[in-house]
């Protein structure tokens, strides 16, 4: 009652290789976050089918989709999303410990990622402690730490000033050549031109789909 | 594995809110420490029973005059005499010893004090069959008895209500309603049986307290102490016929006496009270449910405000399972801390009751694990609800949620 369906997504169909660096842009309403919660596993369309190193994810059960994002998917939000009790070395270790890693390798592991994102002496600092640029190098860490397929990043510099925003983007050029496949999604020119291909939606369509 | 991580976890988020937790914990911990402490108070009751029965002997069955009614109205009536007690020393062959008592209280004085005191006037054997001890002097003999002789042995704490010093009192004279007597002897102290406290009792010869003092020839209670405790029953039977022979008692009527086995007025004083403690450890056990709505209250607040970061640990990987498992976790935990710190404070409480109120406590290792396993069995119960509300988010609106 009082509840209207809305298809936030219709007929699109998007092949993404690996090691390929993607930009979905989009206006607010467009269905690029329905998109992205799609991608990232957070959520299963309702027709249609979504396919994750060579798996049925569409598919999947709540337990199976949990592994999924887990293991294969990298998160990284806008507000960065860090727990604010946990140190940065802690915060990377989170994705480790529901993939059941002993603690030892766990923290060799993390530590291994936040020297790749420039935060070596910074490790043991909580989040309230830190810069936004240095937060969001953190998540960037954990969304790094598990090896995932994909590294979903969610408008990344959206809080934070331009200069910052630019390092940022040049870590993800970075991560990209290390080859790393990354999908930004973002309603900034700029920033989608960091970019190798974009894809433009409109009302739950793919209106452009460009190399730049 | 997870396990450990889980619960590292959980006391991280205690830790972090230490004052919250503590209120929360409060319920838990007032529950626990009110059944640890009534559970104490009964046990030690329990415990004063036992060592009361101990005392007491199985093998003594105690006579007394039973109520006798007259139209209705039951009237106090004096039926056992001397020649009773000396009847069932000769006449039964399972009763080994017959100890008649008469009691009474009598106005004492010696220099300047006077006291009303319970006095007991009985025979030489009541020493060895009632457990008592001689402490300074000697108990009277049968000649005592026999020749009526004026003596007194007095209750180890009658010196102290005298004010004079136990050794120094053997030797001397008190009157007794006016009545010269001899103090020959001291008891040791026996300690209160619940019912009174014998050690402000004296003791008199039978024949002087009948012919010296009362002037009748009436007992209140005879002590009959069975040779063997398996023939109980044949003696209680044996005693009722000679009572009754000795009465008078034709077919038909009934008895002008009772036969009590103390030791089962005890056991079922000690039944009372193990129902009175369980009682008293249910009621305070309600405290303990109220303890574990408050954690579930708070437990459901803490869901609300951690709801983001569910969502976060959703979006890195975390199961259903895995967001359960923590809030189940936690609250167990806040229980299990409440238990122990109710423990604690119980273990205090009983002490000081023990200590000020002289109430005889005991903290069993068994009330110990109930008061844990009630408070995990609470920290889970009440920890389900809240929990699997966690669970349940949806990591998108959890994560969308300021």
């Amino acid at each position: 009652m009082g509840t209207q369906f809305i298809d936030a997504l219709r007929c699109v169909d998007l092949e993404v290789a690996s090691n390929e660096y993607l930009a979905i842009m989009g206006q607010s309403g467009s269905g690029k976050s329905t998109l992205m919660n799609i991608i990232g596993c957070l959520d299963r369309p309702t027709a249609g089918e979504y396919w994750l190193d060579g798996e049925p994810v569409s598919k999947m059960n709540d337990r199976q989709l949990a592994r999924i994002r887990n293991k294969a998917i990298g998160f990284v939000f806008q507000t960065f999303n860090l727990l604010p009790r946990m140190t940065a070395l802690a915060n990377v270790e989170v994705p480790l410990i529901y993939s059941g890693m002993k603690r030892k390798a766990r923290s060799e592991r993390a530590s291994a990622a936040l020297e790749t994102v420039g935060l070596g002496d910074r490790m043991l600092h909580r989040p309230s402690e830190m810069s936004g640029g240095q937060r969001q190098r953190v998540a960037i860490a954990r969304a790094l730490v598990s090896d995932p397929s994909i590294l979903l990043a969610d408008e990344p510099t959206g809080n934070l000033d331009s200069a910052t925003g630019d390092e940022i983007m040049k870590l993800f050029d970075n991560l990209h050549e290390q080859g790393n496949t990354l999908i930004v999604v973002t309603h900034e020119q700029h920033i989608a031109n960091h970019a190798r291909r974009i894809v433009r939606l409109s009302d739950g369509n793919v209106v452009a789909d460009t190399a730049t | 594995m997870l396990i450990v991580e889980t619960i590292r976890i959980s006391l991280s988020s205690i830790r972090s809110n230490l004052f919250r937790a503590l209120l929360t914990m409060l319920g838990i911990i007032i529950g626990v420490a009110a059944v640890i402490t009534m559970v104490a108070l009964g046990t030690g009751a329990q415990r004063e029973i036992d060592n009361q029965m101990a005392a007491l002997g199985g093998d003594i069955l105690s006579i007394q005059s039973s109520a006798w009614f007259s139209r209705g109205v039951a009237r106090d009536q004096q039926t056992l005499t001397s020649d009773d007690a000396a009847a069932l020393a000769t006449g039964s062959e399972h009763v080994a010893e017959v100890v008649p008592e008469i009691n009474a209280r009598f106005q004492i004085k010696f220099g300047n004090k006077n006291l009303n005191v319970a006095t007991v006037g009985t025979t030489p054997n009541y020493p060895a069959v009632h457990g008592f001890k001689i402490e300074h002097g000697r108990f009277f003999s049968a000649a005592d008895d026999a020749a009526r002789r004026r003596v007194v042995v007095l209750g180890s704490e009658i010196p102290g209500m005298l004010e004079v010093d136990a050794a120094a009192l053997v030797g001397q004279k008190m009157q007794i309603r006016s009545i010269s007597f001899d103090i020959i002897g001291i008891f040791e102290s026996k300690g209160g049986s619940g019912w009174r406290n014998p050690d402000d009792d004296i003791w008199i010869p039978l024949s002087t307290a009948q012919f010296r003092v009362t002037g009748d020839e009436f007992v209140q209670t005879i002590s009959a102490k069975v040779s063997d405790t398996s023939t109980l029953p044949m003696a209680m039977l044996e005693i009722e016929r000679v009572l009754r022979r000795e009465h008078g008692i034709l077919p038909g009527r009934d008895n002008d006496f009772a036969i009590m086995n103390r030791k089962q007025f005890a056991e079922s004083r000690q039944e009372a009270t193990q129902v009175f403690t369980y009682l008293l450890a249910g009621i305070a056990g309600v405290s303990l449910v109220v303890g574990g709505i408050g954690i579930m209250n708070i437990m459901l607040v803490t869901v609300t405000e951690r709801t983001r970061e569910i969502g976060v640990r959703k979006a890195l990987g975390a199961t259903k399972g895995n967001i359960l498992l923590q809030f189940l976790v936690e609250s167990t935990i806040l229980c299990l801390l409440g238990g122990m710190l109710g423990l604690a404070l119980g273990a205090g409480v009983s002490a000081l009751l023990a200590k000020y109120a002289g109430w005889q406590t005991v903290i069993t290792s068994g009330s110990a694990m109930m008061a844990f396993g009630f408070s995990a069995a609470v920290g889970m119960i009440f920890g389900i609800w809240p929990a699997k509300r966690a669970a349940s988010l949806d990591p998108i609106d959890a994560l969308r949620h300021e």
